[in-house]
């Protein structure tokens, strides 16, 4: 067989693509939902109440030391075998958002800390300006804070997302059909093909993640508050 | 710490407010404990013997101890093995040779940008079409190659962004003093470069001991496997889980304050100062001296 013929075999037997959709799709909602957390815990740890900055400590220093292997098998065999939690009838759909949510939890300590990080490229005179206008923290917080510390962000927040993206092959955990555990099935049924198998799917990594990167570092220089 | 940057020492209005605040939060933290309380205690998983079992010296002796003891030993030798596969290709990123300088960079940027998961899985099932290792020694072999080729690469970046963050002068004066090109990265770049990176270093090692529990995955019998064993026998999954979440807690800790503590012992050691850690995962900023001079925020 020639390679391309044995690569026509492959896409035609296997949808690489379906798989692949699944480590996206996982990328894009717990995106979302990891910015959402990792936003909150941010602002609870730089707000002034000293009970929330205790929380949010303890949230990022807990999750950020756990594997995330372990979270997610803790997340299937305890919270969905042992309470029976069904969150959509939908049994796939059940795994998918499962995961969606672990892979939310865990990147929200990077995302809290990637914020924070920005937070401290801000000049004190920004803060000690607004506070002279009479803001006071969530207004200087929301209007002059986070827009400089958003910008601030972006590398620690775009390498963040590079490794979300990698870390949703621990889906395959979860049982959701993703990339992974695709590969290792193909592999398994065509071992005389491993290199080009392997191949495939690592380069379906380097087009996901080298493209965010390229779009975070030019969106760094490009957003980078002038001082 | 900048945050005390955002407010003003509280009057008694503000500490009013703040008090309120750290009641309404204990309160909802209470809440919340309580309700998982509520929740667990319904389905039996607060019962005593689920517990108790996770302390008995059978627990210990046959799955927790053997546990912890792959999981080191797969991420010490992958610590070792990474430090020297980042120190060549380090070197390599920084050679006057385009071409070497061009092979280091696809090698590097290619093995940061496949999932750890993938080349381990990959690993596992091409060594196994040799009969060289035995099956039982695969998954551990794998997890290794793995974790090697991508922290590897990330420390490779690491020295990399370490000798570039250097001032300028210190190359020049080595040259100055009738050093070669690649003498100058040896007796003088590098050295300091790893002085400044230690921290950073240091974090990645946590990021090597976590993603041992990937082994998990491709079989190999490490602290979440065993712990998943035991708890499957004994009908305390997530019991045993959090214990081995817990055991993961505590050295992943230990290895993040001495992280910390080099970043402040060793400041004076390098001239454009040590970094400090800041433990996301595969972060390396190639940022300027002038940026880093942005991120320390003068003491009021």
């Amino acid at each position: 067989m020639s390679f391309g013929e044995q690569l026509s075999t492959l896409f035609s037997t296997y949808n690489v693509f379906e798989a692949f959709w699944a480590n996206v799709q996982l990328t894009f909602w717990a995106a979302i939902g990891s910015f959402v957390i990792g936003a909150i815990l941010a602002l609870m740890r730089i707000s002034p109440v000293p009970s929330l900055q205790f929380i949010g400590a303890a949230y990022v220093n807990l999750i950020r030391n756990t594997p995330l292997t372990i979270l997610m098998t803790m997340a299937i065999l305890g919270v969905w075998t042992q309470f029976q939690l069904q969150l959509v009838s939908d049994f796939e759909a059940n795994f998918f958002i499962y995961a969606a949510i672990v892979l939310s939890i865990y990147h929200a300590s990077f995302v809290c800390e990637a914020i924070r990080s920005g937070v401290n490229t801000v000049p004190v005179g920004q803060a000690e300006a607004a506070r002279a206008i009479g803001l006071g923290f969530f207004p200087a917080a929301r209007h002059i804070i986070f827009p400089q510390a958003l910008r601030g962000s972006i590398t620690p927040l775009g390498n963040t997302l590079i490794a979300l993206a990698k870390n949703t092959t621990v889906a395959t955990v979860a049982s959701v059909a993703e990339a992974s555990g695709m590969m290792k099935s193909m592999i398994e049924f065509n071992s005389d093909l491993i290199f080009l198998i392997f191949a495939v799917f690592a380069m379906g990594f380097v087009i996901i993640v080298v493209p965010i990167g390229i779009l975070t570092t030019w969106a760094s220089r490009k957003l980078a508050v002038k001082r | 710490m900048s945050s005390s940057v955002l407010f003003d020492t509280p009057g008694p209005r503000g500490r009013k407010i703040t008090t309120i605040f750290n009641i309404a939060a204990i309160v909802v933290l209470l809440a919340v404990l309580a309700y998982v309380a509520v929740v667990m205690n319904r389905q039996g998983q607060l019962e005593a013997e689920k517990w108790t079992a996770l302390f008995s010296g059978y627990a210990w002796a046959y799955y927790f101890l053997p546990g912890i003891l792959s999981t080191l030993k797969a991420a010490i030798i992958a610590v070792i093995t990474s430090v020297i596969f980042g120190m060549i290709f380090g070197y390599m990123r920084l050679s006057t040779n385009a071409v070497v300088r061009g092979i280091a960079t696809v090698v590097v940027e290619f093995f940061r940008a496949v999932p750890v998961l993938i080349m381990m899985i990959f690993f596992w099932l091409f060594l196994g079409q040799f009969s060289v290792f035995s099956p039982s020694q695969l998954p551990f072999i794998a997890v290794v190659i793995g974790l090697t080729l991508y922290n590897g690469s990330v420390i490779a970046e690491l020295l990399r962004s370490g000798v570039k963050q250097l001032p300028r002068g210190q190359g020049e004066a080595g040259l100055a003093i009738g050093l070669t090109p690649s003498k100058v990265l040896r007796s003088i770049l590098m050295p300091q470069a790893m002085m400044t990176m230690l921290p950073s270093l240091v974090s990645q090692f946590v990021v090597i001991l976590k993603d041992t529990a990937l082994g998990y995955i491709i079989s190999y019998p490490e602290l979440l496997a065993s712990a998943r064993r035991f708890g499957s026998g004994e009908g305390n999954v997530l019991q045993t889980l959090l214990l081995a979440a817990v055991l993961f807690i505590i050295i992943n800790f230990a290895l993040t304050s001495l992280a910390t503590w080099l970043s402040t012992f060793l400041h004076s050691r390098s001239s454009s100062g040590v970094k400090k850690a800041d433990g996301i995962p595969g972060e390396v900023d190639n940022a300027n001296p002038a940026t880093i001079a942005m991120f320390k925020i003068p003491k009021a």
